[in-house]
Parts: structure tokens; C-alpha cells; sequence
């Protein structure tokens, strides 16, 4: 009699637990694309792991919270690890609904991703789509500072050039009594006779008198 | 004698000394600045590609020495023996080409405002290199955060960050849109940045051009010595210059050639005039024009041996993915083990699969994944540095630090051709005598950036893309072949090339010889004559039509191609057609002078009889 009831139980949840059955989601595992070398073996404790994790998320849902481990039933695991579950009733005769568990599992995916070393990418819920991360933006657009940066030091530069030539054209209008080196007052000077200016040459110090270039020096070097 | 003061050689008042170089090298600079742009970075290697990879460089050299070098060489001298800028050269060569100095100014200007726009967009990518990750290396998520954007999902984010967060654009030309500030703000920068190295003209210019000149080049070899250290860009390299010799026999691809060459040189804006006007009248104009042309091309070569190499490193890394994503398809749906098939092992597991299970097989809808098919994706301009580029140096590692280096000399590219440009139209200002003396420099280089500026704010209007195609294909191409023809003949035949040749040995002591007498007198005039005719008429059989970037067009992300409307083809034609219209109406003012001239000295003389 005994054996008669577990043959009934564990047929029953062979129906309830079926690839595409009701209420049932598959899951799909990247270990080694997460992990690489230190990948582990998905083996049994594992499923156990993930049982409790889904047992977890389930008391956390209100009117669930006596949701126990063996309420989890996973079934059809295959070699790329991918696996489908349900959660049953405390009775264990029939599934609970689909949108109670997508809201457990979306409630705490951060929780069940740690537990198994990944991310949303590796370990996958088909057909529960994850919260994406909000993108972490600054207060201020890293943009605007370096725009500013680059703004003021032009504009600087720009008052600082314009400026200068103020100050340039000022001293020149002022006429060569402004002009610092004594020496070149004199060499600028022209001489005047009569009224009339004397030296037609070109006299500013170290200027090359055309006049007297030499074949070499027509061309200019590079 | 009295020691009176003499006259200042800096002069505030009149006999003001024309401002000149600092050294040769800085004018070299200058010259190879404006010549080297962003045309030989997203220009030269599509044409490489396209046009037989290898094979291209014949018709390339051809052209450069029929034609790019004698035009070369006419800018040089003629701009170094007169000392003045385009403006006044023209009409000292002939009162009736006057036109064609007005003319290139009008080019400049026009083209000036469209090309320190796509500076803006350079700016703005800059400013967002310095964060990690990179903003367009994902898509924003959509309102309730279970996924992404419709339109990034559908294109891809970075063409999603091009389109919608850069540019912002409208669906259609008409469709004007509103003024993007982020670009109006970046605007506003690069004309700031403009201004602060022409304000004084050449002498501040000259400063700054060893930094806009060399930049370039430091960062090209960096991405080269990078590129070629990255897998897939050996492969990439060798597929792209492969020489396929039968493509010489289309005429398209020389008309291409010399099409290039005559814009890769920047030719018949006047900028080349302007800055040899500065020189000392005692300068070898042939061997800088020999040099500079030389550079110019070895530049274009160097850029795409490093763009091709990224490119090729980037068609790897898409192929390894496409492989990827059928592998996890295949893996997925057999329920192989994780990581089980490698790319290696990719093709024989497919084929195996095929054998045992072919309808499975046929439901998953495998892509094809051809490394070709990678290789030949190509595409010139902003595409190629916005889209394509930007994309492979997402993937690079360290992508922050590759993409400020890169977008930081497409700047210094720009910025040196702009200081080219905006020569070209303050010379001639200054030349004409425009400024009153007591207006200084810096007032007129200061307006005449103001003017641009508040023309080129149209184009950051949401529509500003399409109308920037528009200028960059019908305000400078024929406009520019028609001056430059306007210019050989000029100096070969009304100008006289032994006058001219007189003019050229006064200034480098050697007689131009038979090759430049042949050029400038018969080749490079029918050259200039056969491309142009060549441009009217494919011109003529392509359809006025634009690719619009329409979220609600069936085939999104492909770009829907729309014809202009009445109004923009109006525009186009008038684009094309206004800056040579200097040239008739020069001629006709400069006859009726004449001929009023001719009638006032007939009436005069008849009352001494």
C-alpha cells in the first residue's frame, strides 16, 4: 500500500515537472563561459543549491512563505546545463502559478546569480526577462568638463593675444620715445638734410644689403 | 643733420610690411596642413578598395604628375612673384579673370562653413572619448527597463549614437527640426578654436601649425604600429591591396583618380596662393610644389596602411562573432555542453549536424559568416569615422585612450586645412584694402569668423546632415574645376608661359624645363576639361536623392532613399552655379569699362583737333 502511494506521488510529479508543462520555465546554465578554468561540475548538490534558492525567493512572495525545498521540482537536465522547474503547492498537486514565480525569481535574481558565481547573460530564465541595470550616470556629463575645460583655456588665450596686440599697437602709436633700447633709437632715426631724408638704404641693424648677395644665397635653404 | 625719428617698419600708418614666415619650414607646414585633411583619411582608402586595391596607385600617380603638380606649381609661383592674395593675383594676371579671385573667395567661404561643422562632430566625439565604457559601445534602455531603445535594438548603438544622440536627426530634409545645443555649444568651440590660431594671421598661424601638422603623423604611426599588432589586420591588409589590374581598364576609375587628386591637393581655393604670398620673392616654389604634393599622397598611402589594418582587425573580430552567435544557436538548441564547439570546430559540427538532422538544422536560421563579406564592407567619409571606426575601437582593449588619439587628430587634420581656408578668404580682404587702417587684424579675422560661424548654425539643425551632403557634393567640386581651368589657361595663355617662366627663374634661378611648358599648356587643361565634362554628366544621370535615416521605414536600419524636394533642387543648382558666376560678370564689367573708357578718351581728343 505504502509502495502503491510513492509510486502515485512520484508520478504525479513526474506529470507536474514536464519540459513546456504548465507553469514550468527553463533554465540555462554558461558555467564554463562565466568561469572558464574554475568552472565546476553541475551535479546534484547543485541542483540542491538551486532548489533552495528558488525555495528562498518563493517565501518571500506573501502566502508563501511555508514554501519548502522539495516543493522545487527540476527535471530533463542536459549535458549543456539546461534544466526546467516548477514550484509546487504544499499539497503537491498542482503547480503554482507562473506569474507568482517570475516575480519571486525577478525579486531576488541578484541573489541567485551570486550564489552560483554569474550573471544575468549565464544563467538564464527563459521567458523571465531580467530588470536591466540603470546606467550609471554622473551628476554632470563628463562631456560639459572637458567642454569647459577646453572653452575657458581658448578664451583666455584669445583676450590674452588680443590684448597684447592692444597693448603692441598703443606703444607704437606713442612713437619711438617709448621705445626701450636707446641704441635702436638712433639706428631707426633716418637723417635728415634739408628737409629731405638722406639714406635711402634700408639702415636696421644686421639687414642683408641686396646688393652685395652672392650666388649661394639666392636660394634658400631648406 | 637731426636724428629724427623715422618712420616705424611695423607701420599703424600707411606702407604697413607684408607680414611673412617665420622659417621655411613653417610655410612647408602650412602648406602641407592644408593640403593633408580628412579626405585622405576617409577619401583615399574607399578608392583603394573600391578601386582594386594596389592597382589603384597607377592612375593615382599619373594624375598627380599631369595634373596635380604643374596646377601645384602655378599657385606657388604666381602667389609668391605677385605677393598677393587670390584676389588681387587674378586680376594682375588679367583684369577679365578678376572674376575668378571673387570666385574662389565665395568657394572658401561656402565651403569653410560646412567643414568646421564636421569639426563639430569631431569636437563632440572627443569630449565623449574620456569615459569607460564608451557611450555608443551600448544601447540606452528603454522606459521600463527590460530592454533597449526600439531604434538602437533595431540599427546598432553606435550607429544609434551617431544618428539619434549626435546629430539627432529628422526623417525627411524638410523637416527642419530644432537647433541641437550640444552641438550648437560645440560649434561655438571649434570656431573659438579657429579664431585663436588666425587671429593674427600667419604669425599666430605659423605657432600653430607645428602642432596641427605633426599630430597627425605621430598618432597615424601609433595606429599603425597598433594595428598591425592586432589579429585579423595582416589578413585585412593583404585582402585590401591585392592589385586586381583589370579594374585599369574601366575609365571610371581614372576619372576617379584625377577627380581625387585635384581635391586631395586643395587646389583653386586660393589658400596656396595666400600662404606663398608671404614669402620672400627669392624661394624654390618648383621643389615645394614637388614636396609638398610628394607628402601629400604619401600621407593618404600611410593613412590607409593604418585604417586598413584597424578595418581588417575589425572584419575579424565581426566574423569571430558571427561565429559565435551560431555556435551558442547551435549549442542552445542541440543541448550540446557549454563551450564544447570552437570556432575551429565550428564547420564540421555544422555539417555533421546537416547530415543527421537536417530540418532542425534549417529551423535555427544560421547567418552565413564569410570573412569576404566582412572585408568588403567598406564606406567612405563620416560613415567611415563615425560608424565604422568607432565600432572597431570599441573593441580594441584600452578603446578610451584609441579613440581620443584618433578623434584627436582628425581635429588637428581639420583644423589645419581650416587655417588654410580661412586664409584664403582674410588675404584677399586684407589685400583689397577692406580693412580701414584703423581696424586691426584681429578685428577682421575676428568678423570674418563670426560671419561663418552664424552661417554654418543652420547646419546644426537637426536636418544639418542632409544639408551638409548637399554642400559637400554641388558647392565645391565643379565650381573648383572650373577656376583651376580658369587659372592654367590664364597663366598659360594670357598670362604667357615664357612671361610666366621669366617670372619662375627671377625666383629660383632655373628655367621651368619641357615638362612643366607641356603641362601647363596642353596636358593639364585638357585633363581639367575631360574630368569636368565627365563630372556634368554623371552628374546629370544621377537622380537628385539623399538616404534618410527614417525609424518608420520598412527596411530600418537600411537608409531610405528619397529625392529632394522642389525647393532643395532648386538650392542645389544654385550652389553649383553662383561662385562662377563671378567669372562672366568680372568680364562683362571690366568690357563695359573698357568700352566706356574707349568712348570718354574718343571724345576727349576730338576738341584738341
Amino acid at each position: 500500500m505504502l509502495c502503491l502511494l510513492f509510486f502515485l506521488v512520484t508520478a504525479i510529479h513526474a506529470e507536474l515537472c514536464q519540459p513546456d508543462g504548465e507553469n514550468a520555465f527553463k533554465v540555462r546554465l554558461s558555467i564554463r563561459t562565466a568561469l572558464g578554468d574554475n568552472a565546476y561540475a553541475w551535479d546534484t548538490n547543485e541542483e540542491y543549491l538551486f532548489k533552495a534558492m528558488v525555495a528562498f525567493s518563493m517565501r518571500k512572495v506573501p502566502n508563501r512563505e511555508t514554501t519548502e525545498i522539495s516543493h522545487v521540482l527540476v527535471c530533463n537536465v542536459t549535458q549543456r546545463v539546461s534544466f526546467w522547474f516548477v514550484v509546487t503547492d504544499p499539497l503537491k498537486n498542482h503547480t503554482l502559478p507562473a506569474v507568482e514565480v517570475q516575480t519571486a525569481i525577478r525579486m531576488n535574481r541578484n541573489r541567485i546569480n551570486g550564489a552560483f558565481f554569474l550573471n544575468d547573460q549565464t544563467l538564464e530564465f527563459l521567458k523571465i526577462p531580467s530588470t536591466l541595470a540603470p546606467p550609471t550616470d554622473p551628476s554632470v556629463p563628463i562631456w560639459i568638463i572637458i567642454f569647459g575645460v577646453i572653452f575657458c583655456i581658448v578664451i583666455v588665450a584669445v583676450m590674452l593675444l588680443i590684448l597684447s596686440g592692444i597693448r603692441q599697437r598703443r606703444r607704437m602709436s606713442k612713437g619711438p620715445t617709448e621705445v626701450d633700447d636707446s641704441e635702436d633709437k638712433c639706428e631707426n632715426t633716418i637723417t635728415i638734410e634739408n628737409g629731405i631724408p638722406c639714406d635711402p638704404l634700408d639702415t636696421k641693424g644686421g639687414h642683408i644689403n641686396d646688393a652685395f648677395m652672392t650666388e649661394d644665397e639666392r636660394l634658400t635653404p631648406l | 643733420m637731426a636724428c629724427a625719428p623715422g618712420p616705424d617698419p611695423r607701420g599703424a600708418g600707411g606702407g604697413h610690411e607684408r607680414p611673412s614666415w617665420d622659417n621655411r619650414l613653417q610655410y612647408l607646414l602650412s602648406c602641407i596642413g592644408f593640403a593633408v585633411g580628412l579626405g585622405n583619411i576617409w577619401r583615399f582608402p574607399y578608392l583603394c578598395q573600391t578601386y582594386g586595391g594596389g592597382a589603384f596607385l597607377i592612375p593615382y600617380l599619373v594624375a598627380l604628375v599631369l595634373e596635380g603638380i604643374p596646377l601645384f606649381h602655378i599657385e606657388l609661383a604666381i602667389g609668391q612673384h605677385l605677393r598677393t592674395g587670390s584676389v588681387g593675383v587674378w586680376k594682375a594676371v588679367s583684369p577679365y579673370l578678376g572674376g575668378v579671385g571673387l570666385g574662389c573667395l565665395t568657394v572658401s567661404f561656402l565651403v569653410s562653413m560646412y567643414y568646421n561643422t564636421v569639426l563639430t562632430w569631431v569636437l563632440w566625439y572627443f569630449l565623449n572619448s574620456f569615459q569607460n565604457p564608451l557611450p555608443w559601445g551600448s544601447c540606452p534602455l528603454d522606459l521600463n527597463r527590460t530592454g533597449f531603445e526600439a531604434e538602437c535594438q533595431a540599427s546598432s548603438p553606435v550607429s544609434y549614437f551617431w544618428y539619434r544622440r549626435t546629430l539627432n536627426i529628422t526623417a525627411d530634409i524638410s523637416d527642419s527640426g530644432s537647433i541641437q545645443w550640444r552641438l550648437l555649444a560645440c560649434l561655438a568651440a571649434s570656431w573659438a578654436v579657429v579664431y585663436l590660431c588666425v587671429i593674427r594671421g600667419i604669425e599666430s598661424m605659423g605657432k600653430a601649425i607645428y602642432f596641427t601638422a605633426l599630430f597627425p603623423y605621430l598618432v597615424l604611426t601609433i595606429f599603425l604600429i597598433r594595428g598591425l599588432s592586432l589579429p585579423g589586420a595582416v589578413k585585412g591588409l593583404t585582402y585590401l591591396f591585392t592589385p586586381d589590374v583589370r579594374i585599369l581598364q574601366s575609365p571610371r576609375v581614372w576619372l576617379d583618380a584625377a577627380t581625387q587628386i585635384f581635391f586631395s591637393l586643395s587646389l583653386a581655393f586660393g589658400g596656396h596662393i595666400a600662404f606663398a604670398s608671404y614669402n620672400p620673392h627669392r624661394n624654390n616654389c618648383e621643389k615645394d610644389a614637388v614636396i609638398i604634393s610628394l607628402v601629400n599622397s604619401l600621407t593618404s598611402l600611410y593613412a590607409s596602411i593604418a585604417m586598413f589594418s584597424v578595418l581588417g582587425f575589425k572584419a575579424a573580430n565581426d566574423h569571430g562573432r558571427c561565429l559565435d552567435r551560431n555556435i551558442l544557436r547551435l549549442i542552445n538548441a542541440f543541448e550540446l555542453p557549454d563551450q564544447s564547439v570552437n570556432r575551429d570546430d565550428y564547420a564540421a559540427v555544422l555539417s555533421h549536424l546537416n547530415a543527421t538532422q537536417p530540418e532542425r538544422v534549417a529551423r535555427l536560421c544560421l547567418e552565413t559568416c564569410r570573412l569576404e563579406d566582412f572585408l568588403d564592407k567598406s564606406a567612405s567619409g563620416t560613415g567611415l569615422a563615425f560608424i565604422i571606426f568607432t565600432e572597431a575601437i570599441l573593441h580594441m582593449p584600452g578603446a578610451p585612450g584609441w579613440a581620443v588619439l584618433f578623434f584627436g587628430m582628425l581635429f588637428t587634420l581639420g583644423l589645419s586645412s581650416m587655417f588654410g581656408n580661412m586664409e584664403s578668404i582674410i588675404t584677399p580682404l586684407l589685400d583689397m584694402g577692406v580693412t580701414h587702417r584703423f581696424i586691426p587684424k584681429e578685428v577682421l579675422t575676428g568678423l570674418a569668423c563670426l560671419v561663418c560661424f552664424l552661417s554654418a548654425i543652420c547646419f546644426t539643425l537637426q536636418s544639418g546632415n542632409y544639408w551638409l551632403e548637399i554642400f559637400d557634393n554641388y558647392a565645391a567640386p565643379l565650381n573648383l574645376m572650373v577656376f583651376a581651368f580658369f587659372e592654367v589657361v590664364g597663366v598659360a595663355y594670357v598670362y604667357g608661359v615664357q612671361r610666366f617662366s621669366d617670372d619662375v627663374e627671377s625666383m629660383t634661378g632655373r628655367r621651368p624645363g619641357l615638362y612643366w611648358q607641356v603641362t601647363w599648356k596642353v596636358v593639364s587643361p585638357l585633363l581639367l576639361l575631360t574630368i569636368f565634362v565627365a563630372y556634368v554628366v554623371t552628374l546629370a544621370r544621377t537622380p537628385l536623392s539623399y538616404k534618410a535615416w527614417d525609424t518608420q521605414y520598412v527596411r530600418f536600419p537600411t537608409r531610405q532613399e528619397k529625392s529632394y524636394p522642389g525647393w532643395v533642387q532648386a538650392a542645389c543648382v544654385l550652389l553649383c552655379f553662383l561662385p562662377v558666376l563671378w567669372v562672366p560678370a568680372v568680364a562683362l564689367a571690366q568690357l563695359l569699362a573698357a568700352h566706356r573708357r574707349k568712348k570718354d578718351t574718343g571724345r576727349d581728343r576730338c576738341p584738341k583737333l
